[in-house]
Order: structure tokens, then sequence, then C-alpha cells
């Protein structure tokens, strides 16, 4: 009996080795209900038995743009480019917040679910994927607390020119969502055998945002670095971000293109390490 | 096309103990290097022996299962019996997709659903009926299906009351029961289920038995269940899957498994009844003592009777003083220890006097009612109730009792204590 009539004649036929590039995203579509409740449980059970609810998104980026705006503007005197800092400092912290959410969260996603993983199948995938939606309910909430300051700037007359490059908003953050998707899905993968890489994950995401133009603006990068930090797919969409909100940055065609190449790649590589990984992890783990 | 639901051919899994997957980045590149550039068989699977954890083998790559070949029907009932370590679990993890197997494939018709656990995901800040949808969800339902069962499996469960409280304030008798509700309305032609029952109330796992029972029988799916409980497996399977070490053994009717299963895992109880000096003796007095046992006339090797033969028992007696009054007591006890049956001749009002030299006693017992296995039992000279005992001695193995004709009627004989209608001494 060949392959093809096999699969004809039987609903389900579990074999050792598939190919690489059997994603079965046939499955993950049928479960897609699984997906929004996963991001209701993670919505809910953030919040309960809190006092102050789902006030706890604002605070955490309120207060590291106050302690940027003392620390980098005002002690280190850093460039924002002519932007009221708080803004400038919230724009790079609200976008950068959401791919380091995605990426450190993804990464550790065999891990952490190694319990459910071990005693029933649904399409793994769904699982990373659940946490990207959710962490896009946050950084929603977070956008809110973006536009309100961009308000309040508006009425002080703070010198910011949000323009027509704002429409690439939604592209912007599918490649946050997608990058930080690729990227943990690689190092996922890699940590169910190298255990050592879970450790690197947390404070390299750190030192990462240095070399990203989260509390600089790339223009006084010093020109000496400055490839390094436009080696980082990040900056480009921060950068890009930053021009469509506020008007300034460095938004050019070819580290937009790069950011694009750079996420799809990632994504590609990572949901076909993931794939294969997810069909024995379980006895490795 | 015939109507087989699934058929596992040539299947095989291998562990490495200790380490995970070659243990090295270096063996890793050897093994791709070899199988996939030279195209050779893989190095490191060569070595492999059966899985068996007693003994320590040599290489440390074993087959968890090994080889195994089976097909199972549509609307069969399938028990899967085995040892610790005989590979059941790792076959139901291979079958509800949980992990792949080393080689060999299986197919399947249907929508399969797995319950290796019950409460798969919960989230102990969650409502139980928030529980409920994800649960559900994880395990393959649609939104919509649950929606429409909801109130089904609230029912089901019996903790309505508590329905909107987060399960962490719930007891670990409460959770199961909504774990295994939610479960046990899944929709799929085949159903895969760990031993999952070990935990509610008896109440509860007389209701999840029905329930499976019903799903088995009434709706004509496939059932596929593990446990160690002999009593569910006879409840609700038809046919059982023995494995051992790895290898599947034999498929067949689940009444024949189930004894060997028994038997297997009670390999203590000796075929040979050794001197009787051998067996522990807590009260001699060497007055009058029992020389010999003989079951159906055999003396010194167990005794193998069918299923409706009589059974005789015979003591011989030396005594070196007479009395009368005296009282012989047996107490049967089966394979697990548990004592079943006690015979005491004054029941019988059989008072027969002890003369002086070799006395001989027998006990008839026409009415045969022991389910298969092996008996052992204590017996006791005494008089005056009990109040002196001549002789008592403990656990000789007395008899076996084999279900030769393979016929199912033993399955009514009972499991408690056992009380004799035709009983003759002499």
């Amino acid at each position: 009996m060949n392959h093809q009539e096999a699969i004809n004649e039987w609903d389900l036929v579990i074999e050792p080795q598939t190919s690489l590039l059997d994603l079965n995203l046939k499955d993950v579509w049928r479960y897609r209900d699984l997906l929004w409740l996963l991001v209701k449980r993670d919505f809910v059970s953030f919040y309960k038995q809190t006092i102050l609810g789902p006030l706890w998104f604002f605070i955490q980026p309120l207060f590291t743009t106050i302690i940027f705006t003392f620390i980098f503007g005002n002690l280190a005197g850093l460039s924002t480019d002519g932007l009221p800092q708080p803004l400038f400092y919230m724009a790079g912290i609200t976008a950068w917040n959401y791919f380091a959410d995605c990426l450190t969260k993804t990464s550790t996603v065999f891990r952490d679910n190694a319990n459910i993983f071990g005693k029933v199948y649904f399409p793994r995938l769904i699982m990373p994927l659940s946490i990207v939606v959710s962490n896009l309910v946050r950084f929603g909430v977070q956008m809110l607390l973006f536009f309100m300051m961009m308000a309040y700037y508006a009425y002080t007359g703070g010198s910011f020119a949000p323009n027509a490059y704002i429409l690439l908003f939604p592209v912007l953050v599918l490649q946050m969502a997608l990058l930080g998707l690729g990227l943990g899905l690689v190092i996922t993968a890699l940590t169910t055998k190298y255990r050592d890489l879970a450790f690197l994950i947390t404070f390299g995401v750190q030192l990462m945002m240095y070399a990203t133009t989260v509390i600089y603006p790339l223009s006084a990068a010093p020109a000496k670095y400055k490839w390094l930090i436009e080696l980082n797919p990040m900056t480009g969409i921060i950068e890009a971000f930053r021009f469509g909100f506020l008007g300034q940055g460095e938004l050019t065609l070819s580290s937009f293109g790069y950011s694009v190449a750079f996420t799809l790649v990632a994504l590609v590589l990572g949901v076909i390490i993931f794939n294969k990984t997810e069909k024995t992890f379980v006895d490795t783990v | 096309m015939s109507n087989t639901a699934i058929k596992v051919e040539n299947l095989s899994k291998i562990y490495r103990l200790g380490e995970i997957g070659t243990g090295t980045i270096s063996r890793d590149m050897e093994r791709w290097f070899k199988t996939k550039v030279l195209k050779q068989e893989d190095p490191f699977l060569k070595i492999g022996e059966t899985n068996d954890r007693a003994n320590k083998g040599s290489s440390d790559i074993v087959y968890s299962l090994q080889d195994v070949n089976f097909e199972i029907q549509q609307g069969d009932a399938v028990g899967i019996i085995g040892r610790n370590g005989a590979g059941k679990s790792t076959l139901l993890k291979i079958l509800s997709r949980v992990t792949t197997p080393t080689t060999g494939r299986i197919n399947i018709k249907g929508r399969v659903a797995s319950l290796l656990e019950v409460g798969t995901g919960f989230h102990p800040e969650l409502t139980g009926r928030e529980n409920i949808y994800l649960n559900g969800a994880i395990l393959g339902m649609r939104k919509r299906e649950i929606d429409r069962k909801l109130d089904e499996i609230i029912d089901f469960s019996g903790v309505e009351r508590y329905i909107d409280t987060p399960v962490k304030r719930y007891s670990s008798g409460m959770y199961v029961r909504l774990a295994f509700a939610v479960a046990a309305h899944l929709e799929s032609e085949i159903l895969i289920v760990d031993e999952v029952l070990a935990v509610g109330d008896a109440e509860f796992q007389k209701k999840c038995l029905g329930k499976m029972g019903e799903v088995s029988k009434g709706e004509g799916r496939t059932v596929l269940f593990v446990s160690h409980n002999m009593a569910s497996v006879l409840q609700l399977t038809s046919k059982s899957l023995v494995l051992e070490s790895g290898r599947n053994f034999q498929q067949m009717m689940t009444s024949k498994s189930a004894v060997n299963y028994f038997q297997s895992g009670n390999r203590s109880l000796k075929n040979k009844r050794k001197e009787l000096s051998f067996y522990r003796r807590p009260n001699v007095d060497y007055s009058m003592i029992i020389n010999e046992i003989s079951v159906n006339g055999r003396k010194d090797s167990i005794c193998e009777l069918d299923l409706f033969e009589e059974i005789q028992i015979e003591l011989k007696i030396d005594s070196q003083i007479a009395r009368f009054g005296i009282e012989i007591l047996f107490t049967i006890i089966n394979q697990n220890g548990e004592i079943i049956a006690t015979l005491n001749s004054c029941d019988q009002n059989f008072i027969k006097p002890i003369l002086i030299g070799e006395n001989n006693f027998e006990i008839k017992l026409a009415d045969n009612r022991f389910a298969p296995g092996k008996y052992s039992g204590h017996i006791a000279i005494t008089q005056d109730s009990i109040s002196i005992a001549y002789d008592y001695i403990l656990d000789v193995p007395l008899f076996e009792i084999r279900d030769t004709f393979q016929s199912p009627n033993w399955l009514d004989r009972p499991n408690g204590y056992l009380q004799f209608n035709n009983i003759k001494w002499e």
C-alpha cells in the first residue's frame, strides 16, 4: 500500500518521521476556539485576586517611562530628537515590551506546558500563538496609555508630528509579534535539549534592548556602531513606529525591508524547528 | 474495507536511559551524518534490548515497545493490561499522539479522544464553568459543542453549586468529578482511557464506569482502557491486549487475560507442598499433630482442579492421647491473602473422638465455588471451641482451580466470603 492510498483509507496515520514541512496548519485552524479560550484564561487569571486589576497593565510602562526620563533624559542627557522625553521613551518601551514579552514567553513554552503537552494532543503551535495574542491585549492597553500621553502633549503644545506612515502600524505590530514568535520558537525548541539557552534568554533580551533604539534615537548613535544597531531587526521596527506616530526616526525602505525579511526568515525557521521538536520533546524534556 | 478502527504495525519505541536524545552534540552529529548523509541505519538503534525493569541491562537504550502488532475492530472495548513498565502508557501516548513512535505505523479511522489524565489544563484561578470550556477545548471540542452540552456536563459532575467558584477551592474529589464530566462528554469514535478512575469516591467511580460502558456498548464507540483494577477491566471490556516487557503477548478474551495477569503477579505461591514441618505452627502440642495433608489424593504437589470438580481434603493426625469433642477448622485463603472461607467441623455437628495412633479425617466439598486461582489454608485442631489448640498450621498451599474449559461461567463466582452448602466430614 503506498502512502497516498493509506491516507485516503484512514483518518489518521501515525508515523515516526514526517516531512519537515508537514506543519498541520489545518489542525491549528480547527483548534482556534482553544486559542481564544487560552487568551481569555491568561487575561482573567492575570488580575484575579488583585486590587488594581487590569490597572497593572498601565503601571509597569508608566513607571519605566518615568525612570527612563529621569536617568537617560535628565541625568545622562541623551538626545530624543527634539521630542518630549516621556513620549519618546513611552513609544520605545511600549513597542519593545510587546516584542520582548512575546519572545520571552514563547521561549519557555515547552517547559511551561510540559505537563499538558505530555498528556493530551492538540496542535502545539496553539500555545505560542495564544501567548502572542494575549500579549496583544496587553499591548493594546498600553497603546491606550500612549495615546493619552500623545493627547496630553498635543494639548500642551509638545513638538511632534504624526503622519501618514502611521498606517504602517498594523504591519509593525504583526512584525513584532511574528519576530518574537519566530525567535521564541527557535529558542524553546533548542532549550528542550540544551537547557543553557533558558538562562541566556532572560538577560539576553535585556541586553538586546540597549542595542535597539529604545532609549536613544538612531540618529544619535555613533557612526562606528550604527551598522551594528541597524543589524538588529527591532531597530527598523521601532524607528518606523516612532516616525509614524511622532514624526521623528529613520524610516528607510532598506531598514524596513530588512526587518520584514528577517521576521519572515525567523518565523519560518521557528515554526519548522518547533514542529520537528514537538513530536519527541515529551521524551526529552 | 473491513471495519478496523485501529491498526498497529511493527510499532517500536526506544528510550535512552539517563540522558536525553543521544546525549551529546557530537553523537547527534554522528547520528545525523550516518543516517542522513550516508543513509546508513541509525547506529544508536541497534543496541536494543527488551525493557525489563528489574534486570540491569548492558546497554542504556531500551525498547519500551518492540514490534507490537494488533488490530482493533470498530465498537470493541479493549483492555490493555500488563505489569508496570510493560509499555502500556507508552502505547497510549503514541496512540494519542503525545509522542511519536521510533519505527512502525498506526492507522486510525475516526476521531480519537484520549484521557491520559483528567483535568489537563485546569487553571486553579478560573471557575468551574470557565474550566469546562478550557478543558473541553484542550481535549478537542469546539466551543459550540461545549455550549450545547454544558448543562449535561454540570449535571453529570454533580458540583452545580460550586460551578462559579474558582476550582482551587474545590476538594480533590469535586475537581476530578468536574474533569471527568467534561471528558465523558467528548464526541469521538475512539476513546483512549488511562487509569483515571483511581480517584473519586465509590459512587462516582460507578457512575464513570457506567458512562464508559454506555459509550462502548451503546454508542458503538471503540474504547481502549488501561487499568490495574481488574474488576473494572472485566466489567468494561470484552477483549484484552496483554503486554509483556514491551511486546504484545496476545490478544484474547478479557476473562482469560485477567487470570493470566493475576497469576503473573502472584508467583510467590509455589506449586509444591513441602514437609509440613516447614510451615509455621504457632501452637503445637506434640501430643496430637497433623502428619499429612492431601487434596484429592495428592500429597506433595498442588492439585489442579477444574472449576466444577469436587474437592476432598484429607488429614492424617497422629495422636498420643485420646480425646472426645475435637473440632477441625479450615481457613481458606486466596492468592491475594484474603480469607474467603472458614470451615468448622462442629458447624455440621460432626464430632468424632480421636484415638491413640493414626486418625483420618476427610472433608468433601461437592459444591466447588472457587474462582480460578491458587488457594492455601490455615488448619487447626482444637477442642471446646478453640480453648485448647493441639495443632495449628499456617498457610499451607492446598489446591489450584483452573479454568480448563475456558467457560465464562466462573465470572459469576463471588469474590467475597464463600459459604458452602454441601459439606461432608468423615
